[in-house]
């Protein structure tokens, strides 16, 4: 046993970090939140250059065929940062369900130019205020042409491709369905962390290709959505981090009533417990980390542990934070909003914390039957 | 990273599993014993067959084990349902310090006997006056030839009426600053002019006492630390108290009232299937293994330097609420009938009354949230009164 991520690892944390301070200050961020690109390009193209969009796609794609543990390094350095690009959408989902679930030639195809970041990726499955389930699709694929409509499509306005779920015409249940960016339409919306652009997409007999096997488009989706927790879970605990450093900061330098204001003990628990949270989180990433990397029946339950935690944590830090800073807080100005706003997005971006609390109890309870 | 067995973690588990399938006693061979006794037998047989407090250096009753050997050995002890309660002090606390601060001879005379279970040690610091302000305590010991004089009263001291030992730190000087003016003993508890008296606790039972003294001499050979370094050395003490407090689950874990709301009707279904248990329990899920993977990532830095840092306070913190709140839950799971002790449940309902004293003992969570602050995020500290002044000048209650 070993808790620990490698020397390489942790080399591969201070080349990210140091590369993100350098390329991806707040004031990056802060182009995209008050600017109409709806990501930073050069961005992009710069940590495409270091291929981390590469990471754990295999070799014969045009990868670097390394491991989740790389991947997770990266995804908490993105998070740390607030980095305003399409990462998330176009590695954690796209890829991942390529890798899985697509066909020999859907790789092919797609693999090697999402790896190199020249193609962007995501998946586009919300149609309704309220929850998603496999029964109230109604986004549909008949013969191969899909119609329909999808919201909150995170990068649904800059994808090249996007992995929509639809209710199958054989009466199989739902299918994920790979689409052009030529095939549909979209309406950029505003959403609640500008920093990441969201999209209206309508498909009116648009062309798709199956991914995977017909009726199996909700279990597919949800596989990836666990691997897809824990690598966003890293985001957020990195997201987490970040912020309790900026309160802490803040915290040692103000002073009030002669003293600053880290003295006073209402505002030392906040920040405490900002730490508690944070950490549980993050040995939570470890564990989930290791049943991605090797595949273990365990991942889950895993991926439901790390999600609730990092939603939780993320949350409280981010309220906290503004609290801490007192009117500052809730300025435009200050950062704060960045890191607040990003919390709730990434809370809701793969359903929300009550329902992943649902699916934690569904996997411990799936556990003791097999046990 | 890997939280599987390597191939010889393997083989040591294994090596484990097969000797405590051997040797776990049996329902029999503990019935009619007290629970004293039952500890006893069980850390004996550990002992005898190198199985106790694997560890240590093999001169005190060890086995040089490694940090993980040490997991693994924990893992697979806490399968069963062993009596184990009260060496925590001795072992987990008074025997880590002693290894630290203790002389060849000190370590060499009392670590086997700790290992063995010979010997019960308990842990005199709390004392009306000071409890959280623990540097503030008043019991005086003053020094004649090779021995010190103490006076005083200590308090809420779990299970000294059944020990043999107690680490205990006393006023040596009243004239200088709190944190300056103590030092840092060990004592036998059978030495004349100690007296043990038990407190009623709020479940009823009485597992703290009050302890008085009255010119009890402790030979200086009992000295852990230099005169006026027992502040020093209790932070040893406690570092290695909160690590060791916070891995037990006190009576009620996840998997409890996992099974009790598995079990639990709410209407016309299993209270399981009802949405806000479950969210409870992911939460709580959430934290236990939150803190069970917080634990072993401490491994590492542990298996590195001795002491345990600040940062354990987490494991404390967060687990006392937990089994507090998590006992008052499944309370309510039961409805009326988890009133009553007589419940085939009294699990929750014993919990529920011994938890409370969870969140204050060894350090209250308000105190713990103060060393995360102040130890681990480098927040200021409190303003002080007292700091710099001599102890015999600083205001107090009474
Ligand atoms: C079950 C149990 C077993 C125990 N066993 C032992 C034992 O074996 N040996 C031993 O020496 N002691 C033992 N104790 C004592 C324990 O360590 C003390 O009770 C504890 O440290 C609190 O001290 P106190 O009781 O004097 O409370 P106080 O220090 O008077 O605290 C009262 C309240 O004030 C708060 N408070 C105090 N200072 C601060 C501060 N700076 N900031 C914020 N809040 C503050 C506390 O958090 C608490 O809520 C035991 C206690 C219990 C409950």
């Amino acid at each position: 046993m070993n808790f620990e991520f490698s020397k390489e690892q942790d080399l591969l944390r201070e080349q990210a970090r140091a590369f993100l301070t350098q390329h991806c200050p707040t004031t990056v961020v802060r182009k995209i939140l008050e600017g109409n690109d709806p990501f930073d390009r050069d961005l992009w193209r710069k940590i495409a250059e270091l291929g981390w969009q590469a990471t754990v796609i295999p070799e014969e794609y045009g990868g670097l065929g390394l491991t989740y543990y790389e991947l997770a390094v990266i995804a908490e350095e993105l998070g740390r940062a607030l980095a305003p690009t399409p990462f998330s959408s176009s590695v954690y989902l796209a890829s991942e369900l390529l890798l899985r679930d697509g066909s020999p030639g859907q790789r092919e195809r797609w693999l090697p130019k999402l790896a190199n970041g020249e193609t962007i990726g995501t998946l586009a499955f919300v149609e309704d205020l309220g929850r998603s389930t496999p029964r109230n699709i109604q986004t549909i694929a008949r013969n191969g042409k899909i119609s329909g409509r999808k919201i909150a499509v995170t990068d649904g306005d800059v994808a090249d491709f996007v992995i929509v779920l639809v209710m199958s015409d054989k009466g199989n249940g739902t299918s994920l369905y790979c689409v052009e960016s030529k095939e549909f339409s979209y309406e950029i919306v505003d959403s609640i962390d500008p920093t990441r652009s969201h999209a209206t997409l309508e498909f009116n007999r648009a062309y798709g290709e199956l991914i995977g096997t017909d009726g199996y488009g909700w279990e597919t989706m949800n596989a990836v959505f666990d691997r897809a927790a824990i690598l966003i879970a890293w985001e957020q605990v990195g997201g987490t981090e970040s912020t309790l450093a900026q309160a802490t900061e803040y915290a040692k330098s103000r002073y009030a009533f002669g003293r600053p204001i880290g003295s006073f003990q209402a505002i030392k628990y906040k920040l405490a417990n900002m730490y508690v949270k944070h950490t549980l989180a993050r040995s939570n990433c470890y564990y989930g980390t290791w049943t991605l990397a090797g595949g273990h029946a365990d991942l889950p339950l895993a991926a439901a542990t790390c999600r609730v935690s990092a939603i939780q944590a993320y949350y409280y830090a981010t309220k906290e934070n503004i609290q801490t800073h007192g009117g500052m807080g809730f300025t435009w100005e200050f950062d704060c909003q960045l890191y607040y706003r990003r919390a709730k997005l990434l809370a809701l971006n793969l359903g929300s914390e009550h329902w992943w609390q649902d699916r934690l109890i569904t996997a411990h309870e799936q556990r003791n039957k097999v046990a | 990273m890997d939280f599987n067995d390597t191939p010889s973690e393997a083989s040591f588990r294994k090596e484990v599993r097969e000797w405590l399938q051997r040797n776990v006693p049996t329902k029999d061979e503990l019935k009619g014993l007290t629970e004293i006794q039952q500890c006893k037998l069980w850390q004996r047989r550990k002992s005898d067959a190198g199985w106790a407090c694997i560890r240590w250096p093999e001169k005190y009753g060890g086995r040089n084990a490694s940090a993980i050997e040490q997991v693994i050995w924990q893992q697979e002890e806490s399968k069963y349902d062993l009596p184990l309660g009260i060496f925590d002090i001795g072992i987990g606390m008074a025997a880590p310090t002693l290894m630290h601060w203790g002389t060849d001879q000190q370590r060499q005379k009392h670590l086997p006997q700790l290992a063995s279970g010979e010997h019960i040690w308990c842990q005199l610091f709390s004392e009306p006056i000071a409890g959280s302000d623990l540097a503030g305590i008043r019991s005086r010991a003053i020094q004649e030839g090779d021995v010190w004089v103490v006076n005083g009263q200590k308090i809420w001291t779990s299970g000294a009426h059944y020990s043999d030992f107690g680490i205990i730190v006393v006023r040596t000087d009243p004239t200088v600053p709190k944190h300056e003016g103590l030092t840092y003993f060990f004592v036998d508890m059978k030495s004349l002019g100690i007296d043990v008296k038990p407190i009623k606790q709020i479940s009823g039972s009485s597992n703290f006492n009050e302890v008085f003294f009255q010119n009890v001499k402790i030979p200086d050979a009992n000295r852990l630390g230099a005169v006026g370094q027992g502040w020093k050395v209790s932070i040893t003490t406690l570092m290695n108290e909160r690590a060791a407090l916070g891995t037990g689950d006190g009576g009620v874990a996840f998997k409890n009232v996992f099974e009790l709301a598995s079990q639990l009707m709410i209407e016309d279904r299993p209270a399981i299937d009802d949405s806000q248990v479950r969210s409870a329990l992911a939460n709580w899920y959430c934290q236990e293994s939150g803190l069970r993977y917080t634990g072993y990532r401490a491994l590492t830095a542990l298996s590195r330097g001795e002491t345990p840092g600040p940062e354990h306070s987490i494991s404390k913190l967060v687990g006392a609420s937990k089994i507090q709140d998590m006992a008052s839950f499944a309370l309510d799971l039961l409805e009326m009938a988890g009133s009553l002790s007589t419940s085939e449940q009294a699990r929750y309902f014993d919990t529920f009354l011994n938890s409370p004293g969870f969140r204050v003992a060894g350090g209250t969570d308000e105190i713990m949230l103060n060393i995360l602050a102040e130890r681990v995020l480098g927040l200021p500290q409190e303003v002080r009164i007292d700091k710099g002044i001599p102890f015999n000048e600083v205001p107090t209650s009474s």
